[in-house]
């Protein structure tokens, strides 16, 4: 089972031995050629090859986090800062033409990309963290969205007296879905969130007061704050940053949008890492894990699940908000099922539950297409192929969390709660049978 | 409100014939969650390739109108070759996109991952690929603008406002004549034995000398060749059917044959006296409404879950 090989890694790496690379490939070698030889014998090459990538990506991830785990504060701290320098600088044209020849790579970086992190950070809470299976999350951000344009529209509101309102209104939409839904378990959550994502798609489609079909045009971009522009002198000059006013929200330049997403996407990580870590988030991950346990232990489990999804929603709220502040118009057409879908493929690609695997799995999700735009009709094609085949590959995701890769192991089939009724059995006695 | 009253009969024959087509394509989703607690998501474009295959034969043979003996005929070619590429498809799904998972024993979420990258998949691939070079049709959102008529209508019931014509008749006999034989397969044999033991407790189906894997092809044949046959029944009538299977199934109660069914029926109805009552333009936010309603009261769907309690 493949659970053996996770615990192996896991206590290697958890007991805190520092490893040499070469240990490192040689464990990584050997977890992709027992992932080989559950294959058929006719694919076993392929898969090892297949595997082996991501297995190295998997050790040097396990490496980075030990080592993470040993630094000192003020180390941490002054990474955190690189980071937020290294995402200031981003949208550098030094590297535009490499990471999208097809688009403006600000706009890019705006939306999709910085808007499938958030999206994706904030469905995280509710899958990953609460492991609750939400297959309309779209529609938060679509309610954001809508809130936007509204209240900016037809009475005049300005975007930043919209943005808390957005947030508290797509809270409150969360709370509205969740409160009746929260007690069904499992698949028929997912089925009813799936059916709350169209049933706001549908009436927004069919209601003439926003717009119907053709949305709501017009939507006003944010006062500019400050004209401020960013000067003339290095290291500005050489990322070629100077002369770009990071505050004033114009029609053409998508950095200050995306600066704007990357301030809403670091305070996100704040606020979600701060719960991860508190009574709540301990709540959820048991509720997550055994919802029946966890009920019998003291946790207000329908309490907490309304929490997650209150937050979750909140999230997706801001983003549409966001999102709507740049895009001028918004119809319904934008908010379908498939945004739903790649958000959670995002969520599950990059590691479930792992804030930094669902920050990247939600870039690939959203740069990879639009890389790779050359090959315009079947990259949607492409994309669903790569799902299945990442799927069949690196079930766990590119950077699962260690917290639920500990609790994988103990082996009770995976996702816990998503079907708490049916608990680890079925797919481990399949996979049993099957080795 | 007196449109519904005057569309009463009119929704209802619609609402049912809808409703089988629902109920055989749930069938196919509530049989593989019964067995693998997998909610299949690529299931509706098996469906859509049995549409596609029927409408290839249909264009190939080129039929005047056909009535009597001579329709039922071409119903069940078209019911042949769409159950063949429909149940041939989902077998190759299972092989593709769940058995590696299921030996890796993954998380279901990533089984659901894997579902939905497969239906993208097929999606556009016969949006993009399949459809335009085969039946040359400029792209566009796999749409199939042909209409093929091929039924002779006539009316086989006709007191007053209920009137029942042919193909509606067929569409409704054959898919209940489809869910008598399943349920015959499954509660009869030794194969819809193993399919129950299995859908009860994989683990000790296997230990009683159930072969998993081959229940387990079994469940995605019959599940795509009841898509096929809804595939080859739709073919009759054209209309526009947004496929909210899924929710037939769950209405019914997921794993559960008769559910699903049950379900089908439901839904389809509810579709069509919720579009005369409210305009047909919500009529997806009607069902999924009910469906959310229905599950506050009855979290497990109308008859409850499990394929082993469907019994005779």
């Amino acid at each position: 089972m493949n659970t053996n090989d996770t615990k192996t890694a896991g206590t290697k790496t958890v007991g805190g031995k520092t490893t040499t690379a070469q240990d490192m490939l040689g464990a990584a070698a050997a977890r992709a050629r027992r992932r080989a030889e559950r294959a058929p014998k006719a694919l076993r090459l392929v898969t090892y090859l297949l595997v082996l990538p991501f297995e190295t990506l998997g050790g040097v991830g396990e490496r980075f986090r030990d080592w993470w785990g040993g630094l000192p504060g003020y180390g941490r701290w002054t990474a955190y800062v690189l980071l937020i320098l290294g995402a200031i600088a981003l949208p550098s044209p030094r590297i535009a033409s490499f990471m999208s020849p097809y688009t403006d790579w600000p706009t890019l970086l705006f939306f999709p990309i910085g808007g499938y992190i958030l999206l994706a950070l904030g469905l995280n809470v509710v899958v990953g963290m609460a492991g609750l299976l939400d297959l309309g999350y779209v529609a938060f951000f679509a309610i954001g969205a809508y809130t936007m344009a509204v209240l900016a529209t037809k009475y005049g509101w300005g975007f930043w007296e919209i943005l808390p309102v957005g947030i508290v209104i797509t809270a409150l939409s969360g709370l509205i879905l969740g409160a009746p839904t929260l007690r069904l378990r499992g698949d028929y959550l997912a089925i009813v969130t799936l059916g709350f994502g169209e049933i706001i798609r549908q009436t927004a489609r069919n209601t003439d007061y926003i717009g119907g079909p053709n949305g709501i045009g017009g939507i006003p971009h944010p006062p500019t704050l400050t004209e401020w522009e960013i000067p003339d002198a290095e290291p500005f000059t050489s990322f070629g940053l100077a002369g770009v006013s990071p505050f004033q929200y114009g029609a053409l330049d998508g950095r200050p949008y995306y600066y704007l997403m990357l301030l809403a996407i670091v305070l996100t990580i704040i606020f979600v890492k701060r719960l991860e870590n508190s009574r709540v988030g301990r709540a959820w991950a048991a509720i997550r894990e055994d919802e029946d346990a966890a009920e019998l232990m003291g946790v207000p489990t329908f309490r907490y699940k309304l929490a997650s999804f209150a937050i979750g929603a909140a999230i997706g709220g801001l983003a549409g908000v966001i999102y709507a502040g740049q895009a001028v118009s918004i119809v319904p057409a934008l908010f379908t099922f498939i945004v739903s879908a790649t958000i959670l493929a995002a969520v599950v690609l990059g590691g479930s539950g792992n804030i930094p695997g669902v920050m990247l799995g939600a870039f690939l999700v959203a740069w990879i297409p639009e890389r790779v735009r050359g090959l315009q009709d079947y990259r949607i094609l492409m994309f669903g192929g790569v799902l299945v085949l990442l799927m069949a590959f690196r079930p766990e995701g590119l950077l699962p969390s260690r917290r639920r890769k500990a609790e994988l192991a103990e082996g009770t089939g995976g996702m816990g709660s998503l079907g708490a009724e049916v608990g680890g059995p079925g797919t481990q006695a399949a996979a049993e049978v099957n080795k | 409100m007196s449109s519904f009253i005057d569309q009463f009969w009119p929704s209802t024959i619609d609402g049912l014939s809808l409703g089988a087509i629902y109920a055989l394509i749930a069938l196919g989703y509530t049989m593989v969650y019964g067995v693998l607690r997998l909610i299949n998501f690529a299931h509706s474009e098996i469906f859509m390739i049995g549409t596609v295959a029927a409408l290839a034969v249909l264009i190939g043979i080129d039929t005047q109108l056909l009535g009597g003996f001579t329709l039922i005929g071409m119903l069940l070619l078209l019911a042949v070759v769409a159950g063949v590429f429909s149940g041939g498809s989902a077998v190759a799904l299972e092989y593709v996109a769940y058995r590696p998972l299921r030996r890796h024993g993954a998380s279901r979420l990533a089984a659901l991952i894997s579902a939905i990258g497969a239906s993208i998949f097929l999606q556009q691939l016969f949006a993009r690929v399949i459809i335009p070079e085969y039946f040359n049709l400029p792209e566009e959102k796999g749409a199939l603008p042909i209409q093929h008529q091929f039924v002779e209508r006539f009316n086989v019931v006709a007191i007053g406002d209920f009137v029942v014509s042919n193909d509606k008749f067929v569409i409704i006999v054959g898919g209940i004549a489809m869910m008598v034989v399943l349920d015959l397969i499954v509660n009869r044999t030794r194969l819809g034995r193993g399919i129950r033991a299995t859908a009860q407790d994989p683990e000790t189906a296997v230990l009683m000398g159930v072969n998993i894997d081959r229940i387990v092809t079994a469940t995605f044949l019959i599940g795509g060749v009841m898509a096929g046959v809804a595939a080859a029944l739709y073919m009759m009538r054209f209309e526009e059917l947004s496929i909210k299977a899924f929710t037939a199934a769950v209405l019914g109660g997921i794993g559960n044959l008769r559910g699903a069914l049950l379900g089908g029926f439901v839904l389809g109805l509810l579709e069509f006296y919720g579009s005369s009552i409210f305009g047909s333009e919500w009529r997806d936010v009607v069902a999924f409404s009910i469906l959310v309603l229905v599950l506050m009261f009855r979290p497990t769907g109308i008859l409850g879950e499990s394929l082993q309690q469907a019994r005779a």
